[in-house]
């Protein structure tokens, strides 16, 4: 099977900033990829790139094995419900779903008119009077309707109230089952990709810092609480994600294969949350070693 | 596409064709006792004329002149600023159809339907104004003839090229400027500068100008141009036919050069009463104007002939159309390469 999304040393460049780069990946098809990072991290970047809005500045992207948005075939396969979910205000909820059936060979009527119907709006109301959370159940309804292969969405639920959030998801994974479709989606809250994705791609300083599978990572890392002590006498295949001193206590997050031995330690299991904050909090110089100096841990946005 | 195009702009073209529309029901009410009055002979037509005829000729030049810019500025600027002011590029340009497609569906729909409705409306204005179109007035003046640079650019085909010109134009700013507001001033802008510089510099040698050498006297004289001191500098004649549109006027000596007015004539014309009115051949200049042409002066005009109004008018348009096409030819490349 292809993967749904290959990149390799891929970079953009906007002026002088670099929004992403050397970023090589692979997020495998039929899964549900969560892409975490804070805001300005690359997460809307890498999306837009996989959709064909933006070109790269450097390497190469293939989504669903071709080069994005350069043919009608290519565009159809891949579906993207965009950043604030963007609507045309001055037409009806009817015209978007012809919109969708002209624009799209592969258009589902059927399912575009049945989710349109569960979110029980009138179809003739001017998509400028929905509330956000209307919208972007409208957007992910046409995403979903053209029956791509992969559906993207860049921040889907960040505009949204925790209700409105929560039933955004809830209709995705419905989805997911009901389609087998790739999906990437994207959010700088942590806790809302918890319950939905099996795979997850953590961007910091636009760069890729964690990429892996839910269940693998959450099994090889561990939360080690014990007396203060430094890091330096760790066993070899344990290493060390982050570390926190009090006086008295030392609490560390480490990654290894095997089990952990020292009894003097207090073993926990980690949350994706967790796990996905200890990498972020991670200053750049020790994971890549080029010691650029980045050493203050980047404070995360408070999550509701 | 096609449906998506026509979805957004209907509204906006429903205003102009009902504008159009309306305009059409003016004139054809009014039109036909001009054909009538020109039929029994062109001399009278001016002393028949009523105020609102000749408001409504005047009107019928603004219109026309306007339309081209404003459809350019308010249906061209917005077409891809708009969506990416509002981000709804981001959703169009995920459906299954390309960038290119998407723009050139947009640009093909919009001027076509922009050039059907200026084309109407010139037609319209043109059939109207026919029979008053460089007629001249023994008393009163004279109409400005279908070549002059104020009545072309009002008749015949080339408002079509203006119109598809203006469009492509504001397409194009408004897709590399991204806003809809600052795309529509420029375009404005841009389209008012084209359309000066066109009449001044391009236009005149479109289509190979004619040269005459005309015989100065009182039947010929167009204009005496003043001097500071409001002695005659210099004086412009006219061909037979007012519809001509004269580029260049200048005075020729005996020996065939190009020569300034004698010192002589200030003295004959500061003998004439500053005030005259009567029939042309009693005019107190008159023996100035002899004395002239006995010396041997005459007149060189160069001239586009009333008979080359057709050629110029379908070169012209084919010069808009090519700028058209090739700002289209940009814009595409911009919009596939630059607008990410």
């Amino acid at each position: 099977m292809t993967a749904a999304i290959a990149t390799d040393a891929l970079g953009k460049r906007y002026r002088r900033r670099w929004a992403l780069s050397d970023c090589t990946l692979d997020i495998p098809a039929g899964r549900v990829t969560g892409l975490v990072g804070q805001n300005g991290a690359g997460k809307s970047t890498l999306l837009n790139l996989a959709a064909g809005l933006l070109r790269p500045t450097t390497g190469t992207i293939e989504v669903c094995g071709g080069r994005p948005a350069t043919d009608a075939a290519q565009l159809a396969k891949v579906g993207f419900v965009a950043q604030d979910t963007p609507t045309y205000a001055g037409l009806s909820i009817r015209d978007h779903l012809r919109l969708g059936a002209r624009l799209n060979p592969g258009w589902d009527e059927s399912l575009a008119a049945s989710r349109v119907e569960r979110l029980g709006l009138d179809p003739g109301q001017k998509t400028g009077r929905l509330s956000g959370g209307q919208r972007a159940q409208l957007a992910l309804a046409l995403g979903l309707a053209k029956r791509p292969e992969l559906l993207i969405l860049d921040e889907p639920v960040a505009s949204l109230d925790p209700f409105a959030r929560r039933e955004f998801l809830q209709v995705l994974m419905e989805a997911v089952a009901e389609q087998e479709l790739s999906v990437v989606l994207s959010s700088h809250v942590v806790s809302d990709l918890e319950r939905v994705c099996d795979h997850v791609v953590v961007l910091v300083d636009s760069q890729v810092r964690l990429a892996g599978e839910v269940e693998a990572l959450l099994d090889t890392h561990h939360r080690l609480t014990g007396p203060r002590r430094t890091t330096r006498e760790m066993p070899r295949d344990q290493q060390v994600v982050s570390e926190r001193h009090t006086d008295r206590q030392t609490t560390l997050v480490v990654r290894t294969e095997g089990p952990v031995l020292d009894p003097s330690w207090t073993v926990t299991q980690l949350g994706l949350e967790d796990l996905v904050l200890s990498y972020m909090e991670l200053p750049t110089s020790d994971l890549t070693g080029r010691g650029d100096g980045t050493t203050g841990a980047p404070s995360l946005e408070v999550l509701k | 596409m096609i449906w998506l195009t026509w979805r957004q702009l209907r509204a906006q073209a429903a205003t102009v064709v009902l504008a159009v529309t309306a305009m059409a029901v003016v004139l054809a009410l009014t039109g036909p006792r001009l054909v009538e009055l020109a039929r029994a002979g062109a001399d009278e037509v001016f002393d028949r004329l009523t105020s609102t005829d000749g408001t409504l000729f005047w009107a019928g030049l603004v219109v026309v002149a306007a339309v081209p810019a404003l459809v350019g500025a308010f249906w061209g600027a917005p077409l891809v600023a708009r969506e990416l002011e509002a981000g709804t590029h981001r959703l169009v340009w995920n459906q299954s159809v390309t960038r290119t497609r998407w723009l050139l569906t947009k640009l093909a729909v919009t001027t076509a339907v922009a050039a059907l409705a200026v084309g109407a409306l010139s037609f319209a204005v043109t059939w109207w104004s026919d029979p008053l179109d460089g007629a001249v007035g023994h008393a009163r003046g004279s109409f400005p003839g279908v070549l002059t640079p104020v009545s072309f650019a009002m008749r015949g085909v080339a408002p079509v090229g203006y119109t598809v010109f203006a469009v492509v134009l504001g397409v194009t700013l408004g897709a590399v400027l991204r806003r809809s507001l600052t795309a529509m001033a420029l375009t404005l802008a841009v389209y008012v500068l084209v359309q000066l510089a066109v009449p001044l510099w391009v236009r005149p040698y479109l289509v190979a100008p004619t040269t005459a050498t005309i015989a100065i006297s009182a039947r010929t004289l167009d204009s005496v141009v003043a001097d500071d001191q409001g002695g005659p500098q210099s004086i412009t004649v006219h061909t037979t036919d007012r519809g001509d549109w004269i580029v260049a006027n200048e005075t020729l000596a005996a020996d065939g050069r190009p020569a300034a007015l004698p010192a002589w004539m200030s003295d004959c014309f500061a003998a004439a009463p500053d005030r005259f009115a009567g029939p042309i051949e009693a005019s107190p200049i008159n023996p100035c104007l002899e004395r002239l042409a006995s010396e041997g002066y005459t007149q060189r005009v160069v001239y586009q002939p009333a008979g080359n109004f057709w050629p110029v008018q379908l070169a012209e348009t084919a010069l808009y159309l090519a700028a058209s096409g090739l700002l289209a030819g940009f814009c595409l490349w911009w919009t596939r390469r630059r607008l990410s």
